[in-house]
């Protein structure tokens, strides 16, 4: 190895080291802006001793020079763009359009190579760690593109949230996942060649779109940080082949983190993986509004009273769920938070780790609406708290606030949930008396101390500030 | 199995120990920002596409590479910027509010 070599490979590991120390500054917030920016400095050193290499070897064409040039300009504008113009309650679309796009370039990486080794070496000789890796790479890369851009689709609402089922469906799929891995087979088996794996390629992007259609909207979130944990693979395997080791750490770090948040969002949902991707449950966008029968008796409270009952608690926590995030309410119920606070009443965000559209999702747009980050407390925090709180305001949250989570034998039993019928009194915002996504009665509804106050989210929460207003100025 | 490959495998296996230790300690408060930060790390393909434009002289070479290119770019660049966007609304607030907040109603910070 050259002293030349030695540079270049000593810089790719700084840059390494900087995507895990920028990652390991994620760990509080104060830090995580300095760690992101840490892993933009790696990424840039990546590039810069890459664009070194390249002048170094003078063995890329001046064409190629050309299309690199321009076509990472095009990539860098757009993205750039479409980064500082989203909205943040648009933000999981953005994410997950970009995983779709760095699983496609993953792909392609192993296609390019397969085609550049065609013209020089005999298939039949190519060793099987580049055969294979090559195969998965493309496979892979090619379920999460696709994949990632439904997803992108559905969360931006071009393709409807709800589950898209349609007959034979399911058998197209396997059709498709035997297709892609046949295909793949046969290419490291030394045959067929490049068309070969533009065969396993297409089928991995039917694949790619039967798995992501049937699912719904609610299960969103698990299936974004699995698509994100199948491109961090993606990525490694481009890295087996060009034998590159940044791209196979950095891919490794993001699989990792993809699978961590895959786990964690479907034990919040009280799902397993393989049911979230049998699909067919969840629902749209908009919660389901045909009112059900509800057994029991449902106390239902003026606005006006609810914001009476808000004004002279002690201490309120506000529950914000899915219905909050898709209603975009988040504003409303900042200004809500902030109006009690000023007029002396303790405040505090219970968050459940799937509110939202994507894990996180809801802290995201509560910051955005500058609510304080010491107001933000998750499950483990809030919990204790409840037994000393007055009034607990649900907006837009189901599932996650039921009682019967405690009790085996039901759809919810086991799931993680907020326990607001712990609090002295509860006031749940909600359309209508419509089931939340498991399907179920909560029993909280029927509860004594809860009242209800049919209305839309964002809505209800602006009738709620306007009667505090009213009754406290 | 040859040595190089060895070496690959062992690089790849360690750094998901290593993702798995760091990440599991990230906040939930803080995973939408974690999720577009690691998107924005495997926009490291940029690399690998940079490495793939070394050998690459034909046509269909060449619009492989250019779409490629384009995707990683987005990738990498947005990615870093939108996840930048998101963590300057965590960091700057809480201070600010917490001086606002004892400060007491229509009173901004000095």
């Amino acid at each position: 190895m050259t002293a030349f070599d030695t540079t270049i490979h000593l810089v790719y590991l700084a840059a390494a080291v900087c995507f895990v120390l920028g990652l390991h500054l994620m760990t509080t917030p104060a830090t995580a802006r300095r760690g992101n920016q840490l892993s933009a400095a790696g990424m840039a050193a990546a590039i810069a001793a890459t664009v070194v290499l390249l002048a170094h070897d003078h063995t890329i064409t001046g064409t190629a020079v050309v299309v690199l040039t321009v076509g990472a300009a095009a990539g860098a504008v757009a993205g750039l763009v479409s980064a500082r113009r989203v909205k943040m309650t648009a933000m999981p679309q953005l994410v997950s359009l970009f995983n779709a796009v760095g699983g496609g370039a993953a792909a392609l990486i192993a296609f390019g190579d397969a085609i550049t080794h065609t013209g020089s070496v005999p298939l039949g000789q190519l060793p099987v760690r580049t055969t294979l890796t090559t195969a998965l790479d493309v496979i892979i890369g090619g379920i999460t593109f696709s994949g990632s851009l439904i997803a992108s689709g559905k969360l931006a609402g071009v393709i409807p949230g709800q589950p898209i089922i349609f007959r034979g469906g399911r058998v197209l799929n396997v059709v498709a996942a035997v297709a892609a891995v046949a295909g793949g087979t046969t290419y490291v088996a030394g045959y067929g060649g490049a068309p070969m794996l533009c065969v396993a390629a297409g089928a991995a992007l039917v694949f790619g779109v039967l798995m992501t259609l049937p699912i719904g909207g609610a299960d969103m979130p698990v299936v974004i940080a699995l698509l994100n944990a199948a491109t961090g693979t993606a990525v490694a395997m481009a890295g087996f082949v060009l034998d590159s080791s940044p791209l196979i750490i950095a891919g490794a770090l993001v699989g990792a983190s993809g699978a961590i948040l895959t786990k964690l969002m479907a034990d919040a949902m009280n799902r397993s993986v393989p049911a979230i991707l049998a699909g067919g449950f969840g629902t749209g966008d908009s919660p389901a509004t045909g009112a059900s029968a509800a057994g029991g008796n449902v106390r239902e409270i003026t606005v006006d009273d609810a914001a009476i009952q808000l004004a002279y608690a002690g201490k309120v926590v506000i529950v914000p769920g899915y219905g909050l995030a898709a209603a975009q309410a988040q504003h409303e119920v900042v200004a809500l938070a902030q109006a009690l606070t000023d007029s002396g009443v303790d405040v505090s965000y219970g968050i459940h780790p799937v509110a939202g559209r994507m894990p996180g999702h809801m802290n995201v747009l509560l910051a955005e609406a500058n609510a304080p980050y010491s107001q933000l407390k998750d499950l483990d925090e809030i919990n204790p708290e409840f037994p000393r709180t007055d009034v607990v305001l649900v907006v837009g949250a189901n599932d996650v606030t039921n009682p019967a989570a405690r009790r085996p034998g039901n759809p919810v039993s086991g799931m993680p949930i907020l326990d607001v019928d712990r609090a002295k009194s509860v006031i749940v915002v909600k359309r209508s008396l419509g089931h939340g996504y498991a399907g179920i009665d909560n029993e909280l509804y029927t509860d004594p101390k809860t009242a209800m106050l049919f209305n839309d989210a964002k809505a209800g929460l602006a009738a709620l500030l306007a009667g505090l207003h009213a009754y406290v100025a | 199995m040859t040595a190089l490959l060895f070496a690959d495998i062992s690089v790849f296996v360690l750094s998901l120990l290593v993702g798995f230790e760091v990440i599991s300690k990230v906040p939930s408060t803080l995973h939408t920002p974690l999720m577009s930060g690691t998107n924005a790390i495997h926009g490291v393909v940029i690399v690998g596409v940079m490495v793939l434009a070394a050998g690459t002289d034909t046509l269909p070479g060449y619009l492989l590479l250019f779409v490629a290119a384009a995707f990683a770019a987005m990738n990498v660049a947005g990615g870093y910027l939108v996840t930048d966007r998101m963590l300057a609304m965590f960091r700057t607030r809480p201070a600010d509010r917490e001086r606002t907040r004892s400060a007491g109603k229509g009173q901004v910070r000095s």
